[in-house]
């Protein structure tokens, strides 16, 4: 029935053309990967599934935790010796998993919703992918007291540094230009960006629905958000 | 020996001479503001070169597509419109401040070169969206590139060496590339993925050691959604403890990298060990400083390094800055635009401030 509909999809876009030719299976991906180390991943594997153009085991992969791992260092693309890149594979799979909502079946995939609200909704809000006022703090122990002092005091040090904080002109973290973030949204719109975030957003509202857990408009007060976002199985280690 | 010189031809690249159009970085701008505000500087007052710091100028998507919320042809639409503003500005060399972006405008330049459909396409969307057209800038450098072009005229404007003040030795230190300088198109870097000499040639010039550590070529542990989604930061820091367990031995001085988010990733996972297992990788208990390759430069300038934003690391630069000698004002450490006192930060309880 699925008469290799995925690997057509898959084949559709050029990253995929570009990164997945006569792959050997050497392995030297996985040798190489700070994501295979970690997890229970392993880019060789991938590309010998997709090259085998098993659609049950396609849309198996799509479905997966697999696919999300991977960190896009692209250690693969240096060292491939047929100039291959599963890094590219992955993301060309990421996005088919998006489109066609099997990422809300993993753990890992389901964090899309958590990432587009943030950086997603950043790019075409304000049109950076991060700013100052949204590294907060509580989100962010990881960061430190120094980060805690930089982030309270952020337009004081920001100026004293050369910048522009959230002001027009020049300089950083200035405000980006009423007209920038109208083409933004505009190339957005026209080239599927839109699509794809209203894709992940609806997929994940009807999962939200299943699991019981509700979403609404914001992060703040989220469950939805905040259980994607801090869910862990524990199980993705070797 | 020619034919030596003709091998190591293939690890140099082109790098504009002058008139350059500045992208600011998103991470670079948000952990380290006053390291593009050096770079700069140092073109302009420093090297008198022109460069163009565009307010119009906004993200090229890349956070947001290698995390894959943005798909690849509204990212390449995006660069388009980027380099429609360099054209506006009557410029043909366009800088990215950020190692994400140097990535993105170069896998989007080499996408167009393979695939012409693409970059047909590209025009036609940013058309649609926007009524602008767009031509491809002649060069690409990354700003510490333009610095590693002019490592020896900024030598002889330099106040400082990296050189220990005490024992007269050269600085040890740890050159961390970021993986999307070199990893992805190695001819698009200095010295290729195998041996990037970006920043060692800066550290050698001025007076250095580079360190040759084991996991040198490792990648920081960023990942991506790997750090952006709270369950998933143990990816990150594993990356980052591997490679200070590796550098450790070798004795840093310190650490610099032309990422901002390797840069910022390397001092706060050192701070977050620290307080998680009480570990740091330093004799002092207050771990190894991590600079950006502007602070470096502008460090050995003798600029202000409160001036420079050395007061926004996690891990404390005194330490480094009385090795060199350099000259400082601890009053001044904490003092805002406004030149009011704003406070200092809360100490952690494990790492040595």
């Amino acid at each position: 029935m699925y008469m290799a509909k995925l690997y057509e999809l898959l084949l559709k876009d050029v990253r995929f053309r570009e990164g997945l030719n006569a792959c050997m299976n050497c392995g030297i991906c996985t040798a190489i990967c700070p994501a295979a180390e970690f997890y229970k991943y392993d880019p060789r594997q991938i590309c010998n599934l997709v090259q085998s153009k098993d659609e049950e085991k396609i849309e198996a992969l799509l479905k997966s935790e697999t696919i999300w791992y991977c960190g896009q260092c692209m250690s693969c693309k240096t060292r491939c010796p047929r100039g291959n890149a599963p890094a590219l594979v992955i993301s060309v799979l990421r996005k088919l998993s998006q489109e066609l909502g099997y990422f809300t079946e993993s753990e890992k995939g389901r964090q899309q919703y958590a990432i587009n609200r943030a950086i997603g909704e950043n790019i075409v809000s304000i049109g950076y992918c991060v700013t100052v006022e949204k590294i907060v703090p509580e989100m962010h122990p990881e960061q430190g007291p120094v980060w805690e002092w930089f982030y309270n005091h952020a337009e004081e040090v920001v100026d004293r540094l050369g910048g522009n904080y959230k002001k027009e002109g020049p300089g950083a973290l200035r405000i980006i230009p009423k007209e920038s973030i109208d083409e933004i949204q505009k190339i957005f719109q026209v080239t599927g960006g839109t699509k794809l975030h209203d894709n992940i957003e609806s997929f994940s509202e009807n999962k939200s629905l299943e699991l019981g857990i509700t979403s609404n408009k914001s992060i703040e007060g989220n469950d939805y958000f905040m259980h994607v976002f801090t869910e862990n199985s524990d199980h993705h280690q070797k | 020996m020619e034919i030596k010189k003709h091998y190591w031809n293939e690890y140099q690249k082109e790098i504009a001479d002058n008139n350059y159009f500045y992208e600011r970085s998103c991470i670079r701008q948000t952990f380290f503001p006053g390291s593009e505000a050096t770079f700069l500087k140092i073109l302009r007052q420093e090297l008198g070169k022109k460069i163009v710091d565009d307010p119009k100028i906004h993200t090229c998507t890349g956070i947001g597509y290698h995390s894959d919320v943005v798909p690849f042809d509204t990212t390449m639409t995006i660069c388009a419109r980027l380099f429609s503003l360099m054209n506006g500005a009557e410029l043909k060399n366009y800088v990215p401040s950020c190692v994400t972006s140097f990535g993105i405008f170069n896998e989007v330049i080499e996408t167009w070169k393979h695939f012409p459909e693409e970059l047909e396409k590209t025009r036609e969307n940013l058309r649609n969206a926007t009524g602008r057209e767009f031509e491809i800038p002649e060069n690409i450098a990354h700003p510490s590139d333009i610095i590693y072009k002019f490592r020896k005229e900024l030598k002889l404007k330099m106040k400082y060496q990296l050189v220990n003040k005490v024992t007269g030795k050269p600085l040890k230190v740890v050159e961390h590339i970021g993986c999307h300088y070199s990893k992805i198109f190695s001819e698009a870097s200095i010295g290729g993925a195998e041996f990037p000499h970006v920043l060692a040639g800066m550290i050698e010039e001025w007076g250095g050691e580079v360190i040759d550590y084991p996991e040198r070529r490792h990648c920081c542990g960023f990942g991506f959604r790997n750090y952006l989604v709270m369950a998933n930061r143990g990816y990150s820091i594993a990356n980052s403890k591997k490679k200070f367990e590796s550098m450790k031995p070798y004795k840093p001085d310190f650490i610099v990298s032309n990422c901002p988010g390797c840069a910022m990733f390397m001092d706060k996972w050192q701070y977050t060990i620290a307080e998680m297992e009480g570990i740091t990788y330093d004799n002092q208990g207050m771990g190894i400083p991590v600079l950006t390759y502007e602070e470096m430069t502008g460090m050995l300038l003798g600029y202000n390094p409160w001036d420079i934003g050395l007061q926004i690391h996690q891990v404390q630069t005194e330490q480094l800055l009385d090795k060199i000698g350099i000259e400082y004002d601890q009053k001044d450490k904490y003092i805002g635009k406004s030149g009011n006192y704003l406070g200092v930060p809360e100490k952690p309880k494990n790492l040595r401030v």
